[in-house]
């Protein structure tokens, strides 16, 4: 694989780090002490087209590629992984199933709005009962019509509180298990919706989790998302594609931690000398940046793969499984590296620890990527 | 109507400063950047394209990898670039530097709408120099130290910042500006931006290129056609952090006075 970055994209990385350093950076410590979502930082990033990157021109994106837009995540999660996962989940999860899945008037319809960033996007799957068991899928929709009722609740809903805009899924005829699951795309406005509280979290803290509530939530026919049935086939396929932005974002979040660490330990002077200059400290921080760059090639890989329309389902797994553990465990070293300092709020490596956290959990938990990569490798 | 903006790339003070022999600046060990005054100049130039549809044009004279800055400001909205680049030209002070670019600004063209923009000064030789050379050797009026700028039809008021004081000038296009950076504050690349700095114009003008012009003479460019000697470079040295009191009561104010006494200032 040829690791060799376009011009452009070398480019977007300097943009995207200045911007980071700039804008993002400053604000992250108050966004994970007020749980406040960073609406203004949104604003910005649409005004400079991170909020569609990967979407042509046409729908209203930046009409550029998917690497381009990992590493937006990366260089985001560097200094806040709250506003790497508001890019990653409206990117990956509405924008996309979107045009991957919608007719051309969806696609008109909604993805302007998105890309621009003027909307933003969620998706809504897990269930209080359908977590990593996606299939269990309680909430129901019936055709009356020309529009579909649905009724149920989903939960731990990413930027759920602020979005206009999201991809739901429900059962159509339950008979038929997995093959009885359907897509929508339901606005914030239609009658018999409504969000839940925001709820209170270890890490991106800043970022909207909340319920989605359907009470005889009336949602027009023509807003079903691919065929009826194909529901569950469009969720595992969006899943996917979310993988390599919760790859990055872990990727960010444990290079940041590497950064980090790399500058406190050069200047924190114990027994007369910096830590810098102890081996232990050079053999962790070498540690630490060896998995973080293997983290990195793997991202890379996945998302080049998508790019190229080739089969990137294991590759996305074994990034997010990978940039995720390593994220957790490079992120708590880097808290050992800083001691006492590390554990205060002072520093930023206690919220890069406990924001790295959710990278093994959401969008398919760890022990669901070695379900995937097994299933790959034909192992029954 | 179009704005054409000079450029420099300059090295990143903010990391070590490394000098030839002959006492110019070694720019292939240093990172770069776009000289921060330029920026001002750039976007003061955007914003204008933002209100009126107008062209902009970017110039810098360099060696070939400035194609890389130009590439950025294609990125936040510049329509076209020029680079001026010979082995002829290297080496120049700020006066061969204005004759170069002003030879480049004549090739590009100024029409009557048009204005040209500059940082004030580069931080790499902090000369503020080159600007107001370019205007003279061009013949256009010029307003340096711009802190903001208004423009009606053929009418430039600018608002220039002094140590002591405003001072508001009107003047008609085309005329040259250069900027400061209270003027505004530079936007970032954007991700479209990017994509599209790739196909937009990037034409390299060399010796040949600018040979006919008048300004152009082998005894007024380059190295050798440079008045300016330079006698040493050097970085400068660190500054020591400074010390802070904070406090109105006597002891504090003792404790300043003893200190300013101690520098023989009091």
């Amino acid at each position: 694989m040829d690791f060799h970055l376009t011009n452009e994209q070398l480019m977007l990385r300097k943009m995207y780090r200045e911007f980071a350093e700039n804008e993002v950076k400053p604000l992250a410590e108050e966004v994970d002490e007020t749980e406040e979502f960073p609406m203004e930082t949104v604003k910005k990033m649409a005004k400079l087209g991170m909020m569609g990157i990967y979407f042509p021109k046409e729908y209203g994106g930046a009409g550029g590629d998917v690497l381009s837009y990992a590493m937006c995540v990366e260089e985001l999660a560097k200094v806040c992984g709250t506003t790497a996962v508001i890019v990653s989940a409206h990117t990956s999860l509405c924008c996309a199933p979107i045009f991957e899945n919608g007719t051309e008037e969806q696609k008109k319809k909604y993805l302007p709005d998105l890309c621009s960033g003027r909307k933003i996007g969620a998706f809504g799957l897990t269930e209080p009962n359908a977590g990593t068991d996606a299939s269990g899928q309680q909430t129901t929709a019936v055709l009356e019509g020309d529009h579909y009722i649905l009724n149920g609740s989903k939960c731990f809903i990413t930027n759920g509180n602020v979005a206009d805009t999201f991809v739901v899924f429900a059962m159509t005829d339950k008979s038929k298990g997995n093959h009885g699951i359907s897509a929508f795309i339901v606005e914030k406005s239609f009658p018999g919706f409504s969000t839940g509280k925001h709820e209170k979290k270890m890490g991106i803290r800043g970022s909207s989790t909340c319920d989605l509530i359907f009470e005889d939530c009336i949602v027009p026919k023509e807003n079903l998302l691919g065929k009826e049935g194909k529901g569950f086939k469009i969720a595992m396929q969006t899943l996917d594609g979310g993988r390599i932005g919760i790859a990055s974002q872990a990727l960010g979040l444990g290079e940041g931690a590497v950064n980090e660490a790399v500058k406190y330990t050069q200047e924190r002077v114990q027994f007369g000398r910096r830590l810098s200059q102890f081996q232990n400290t050079q053999f962790q921080l070498a540690d630490m940046h060896c998995r973080m760059q293997a983290a990195q090639y793997l991202v890379y890989a996945a998302a080049m793969k998508k790019q190229l329309h080739e089969p990137y389902s294991m590759d996305a797994s074994m990034a997010k499984l990978f940039a995720a553990e390593a994220a957790s465990d490079v992120t708590r070293r880097a808290v050992q590296l800083f001691g006492g300092y590390g554990y205060t709020r002072e520093y930023p490596v206690e919220r890069m620890m406990r924001d790295a956290k959710i990278t093994e959990i959401y969008e398919g938990t760890s022990e669901v990527q070695r379900m995937v990569i097994a299933s790959n490798l034909g192992v029954k | 109507m179009k704005i054409i903006v000079s450029i420099k790339q300059v090295p990143d003070t903010s990391g070590k400063v490394a000098v030839n022999p002959d006492g110019t600046l070694n720019r292939a060990s240093m990172q770069t950047i776009t000289n921060p005054d330029d920026m001002n100049a750039l976007e003061a130039a955007l914003k204008l394209k933002d209100e009126t549809g107008c062209k902009v044009v970017v110039v810098t004279m360099g060696p070939p990898p400035a194609a890389g800055m130009l590439r950025e400001a294609l990125a936040m909205g510049a329509d076209e670039a020029v680079l001026v680049s010979a082995r002829e030209f290297g080496g120049s002070d700020t006066y061969a530097t204005s004759q170069i670019i002003a030879a480049a600004i004549n090739r590009i063209g100024v029409e009557k709408d048009d204005i040209v923009m500059c940082g004030r000064q580069a931080i790499d030789g902090d000369t503020a120099q080159v600007g107001p050379q370019i205007a003279e050797k061009l013949h256009l009026p010029q307003i340096t130290y711009a802190a903001d700028i208004q423009k009606d039809g053929d009418t430039v008021t600018v608002k220039r910042m002094l140590e002591d004081g405003y001072m508001t000038i009107k003047t008609h296009t085309p005329c040259l500006l250069t900027c400061i950076k209270e003027l505004n504050e530079p936007r970032y690349m954007s991700v479209g931006g990017v994509f599209e700095a790739y196909s937009k114009p990037l034409t390299t003008y060399d010796y040949e290129a600018l040979k006919d012009d008048p300004l152009i003479d082998k005894s007024t460019i380059g190295l050798s056609g440079s008045p300016t000697n330079i006698l040493t470079s050097f970085t400068p040295p660190q500054k020591g952090a400074g010390v802070m009191l904070e406090g109105a009561d006597k002891a504090t104010c003792e404790k300043l006075a003893g200190i300013l006494a101690a520098k023989h200032i009091i």
